[in-house]
């Protein structure tokens, strides 16, 4: 497993991360290097504690009053479980793409791309209107929509409107890039426009994507974290985890045989 | 096997069905009743008039009852100035903030304060206000109003609030949004017409409202210029006419309550066309 501390390639150094909820631990004793300006997928039967463990790595899983966590995660260095550290300001560093795409049914367009920025203080014009275009270009969406940037965000289509919360995530310029199941909502067209948009969006961000899909693990990812039951049982590039992995476990999953 | 005999079945079914329209019918006759007499004994005695002037003394033909529409307007806007900020974010706190045990507890407080006589209230703000003030005046009535839409909005908010999907709250907090953000510009604007609703269908319900206004705002023959003077409101002057001798002031209670029904169901219809319009965008 790559747990060198000093990789100086990882954006993340996960440590020790075990999370709660009551009793039950959903998140067993993980530790991980998330390398910077990568796509890491993980994957796992469900309920094995791989989107709880995305949802670690922003804070988002403090929404549910009866989760806990131990051990520690960095973000370049910084403790971002620090007790000076606030809950927002690492979201603002690390966003999050959800399974559903969630546009903001009361905005149009260009306000569901600026709302991160216009929400936390942006109001200078200019500034908004090329950080909407930079991120729906990165999001591949600016031809389909630079002409109706005022029309209602729920007027796009299913595959449209996950794009469009990619770019509202990249518009606020975060460091890491998580994303839940983006495309396991979406026809299979759709799903091919968000994984060419995952690798390109690599050359800027690092990226965190939970899936359930194998071949899109494949296709997209550079390394593959397998979890199962809370654990992680492997992690390595994705080729070597598709191809000769060490484990039993991950094998059997990675050819089709459970899970 | 013999033919099976559908007769009973068949019967008991026809009988089921009748029975079931009967009372749908039931339940729409009162409304169609209310309207027929107000409109078939008041219609005649709204003019300009009735709408402008003050209420004329026994003997004297006409008048109308200007002060008293024009008070109710007065009182219900006490009443949303109190229970409009203090209901919805009384719901705020129950959807977005509180913990399970403490919201069951408010939610439980709400649903009795729901349930509390509305001769009660004005007792209490009697009691508060106008024993304190030595004199009935337009604020207790205000207030009365106020206190008494405070659990309506709040627990209407809480109902809407809780619709708005989970998705867009944790949409905002991924952007690093703050909370208190998030629910006002994300959560609170998706609900607006929603909240609109609950804020509207509690006014509508306190307009109508006569015994607590009996011992706060206690009615005027006059206009009232202070709110620390007694106001008159249209269930007062309803009440003042309907329960006296005189023919001129029957008809006058008549016409008012044919005025207040159509405020309301005005207020009601409004409701309608408001949620028409979510349900579309929705689709």
């Amino acid at each position: 497993m790559v747990t060198d501390p000093n990789n100086s390639a990882a954006a993340l150094t996960v440590r020790g991360l075990s999370v709660f909820f009551g009793e039950r631990a959903a998140v067993k004793n993980v530790s991980i290097d998330i390398t910077a300006k990568a796509v890491t997928a993980i994957i796992g039967p469900s309920g094995c504690g791989k989107s709880t463990f995305l949802r670690a790595i922003n804070r988002m899983h403090e929404l549910n009053p009866d989760a806990r966590m131990e051990g520690e995660i960095k973000l370049f260095g910084d403790d971002i479980y620090s007790r000076t550290v606030e809950s927002v300001t690492v979201r603002r560093r690390i966003g999050m793409v959800f399974q559903k795409s969630n546009p903001f049914p009361t905005m149009s367009i260009f306000e569901n791309v600026t709302v991160g920025l216009r929400l936390n203080g942006v109001r200078d014009r200019k500034i908004l209107a090329e950080r909407t275009e930079q991120s729906l270009r990165m999001a591949a969406l600016w031809d389909e929509v630079k002409d109706r940037m005022n029309a209602p965000a729920i007027s796009l289509s299913g595959g449209q409107q996950q794009r469009l919360c990619i770019a509202r995530a990249l518009a606020v310029q975060p460091e890491v890039l998580l994303m839940d199941e983006p495309a396991s909502a979406l026809d299979p067209l759709a799903t091919a426009k968000i994984e060419d948009l995952i690798v390109s969006l690599k050359k800027d961000y690092t990226i965190v994507i939970v899936t359930h899909n194998m071949q899109q693990a494949a296709r997209a990812s550079d390394f593959t974290a397998f979890f199962y039951l809370g654990e992680l049982v492997e992690f390595g590039p994705t080729t070597k985890i598709f191809t000769s992995p060490a484990q039993k476990r991950t094998e059997d999953y990675v050819t089709g045989r459970f899970g | 096997m013999t033919a099976p005999n559908h007769s009973w079945r068949n019967f008991k079914n026809a009988f089921m069905q009748t029975l079931a329209c009967v009372c749908a019918i039931l339940v729409v006759a009162p409304l169609l009743l209310v309207f027929y007499h107000l409109i078939k004994e008041g219609f005649t005695s709204i003019n300009w008039a009735f709408f402008t002037e003050l209420p004329k003394p026994v003997g004297e033909v006409g008048g109308g009852m200007g002060n008293a529409i024009v008070g109710t307007f007065v009182l219900l806007a006490q009443a949303a100035v109190i229970g409009v900020p203090v209901g919805v974010l009384g719901g705020v706190f129950l959807s977005e903030y509180g913990g399970t045990k403490l919201n069951w507890w408010i939610r439980f407080a709400a649903d009795i304060l729901n349930g509390v006589p509305s001769i009660t209230w004005g007792i209490v703000v009697y009691a508060l206000l106008v024993v304190p003030m030595h004199g009935f005046s337009a604020l207790a009535g205000g207030v009365v109003l106020g206190m008494m839409m405070i659990p309506l909005v709040m627990r209407t908010t809480e109902e809407v609030l809780q619709l708005v999907p989970g998705g867009y709250r944790e949409a905002a907090l991924a952007l690093g949004i703050a909370k208190w953000k998030t629910i006002v510009q994300i959560v609170i604007r998706t609900a607006l017409k929603g909240i609109v609703t609950g804020v509207l269908l509690a006014l509508a319900r306190v307009a109508g409202e006569t015994a607590p206004l009996l011992f706060t705002a206690l009615g005027n023959e006059h206009w009232t210029h202070k709110l620390t003077e007694p106001i008159s409101a249209m269930p007062l002057q309803i009440f003042a006419y309907a329960i006296s001798p005189y023919d001129d002031w029957h008809r006058q209670a008549w016409a008012g309550a044919l005025v207040l029904l159509l405020l309301v169901l005005s207020i009601n219809i409004g409701v309608r066309f408001l949620t028409r319009d979510r349900f579309q965008q929705k689709a």
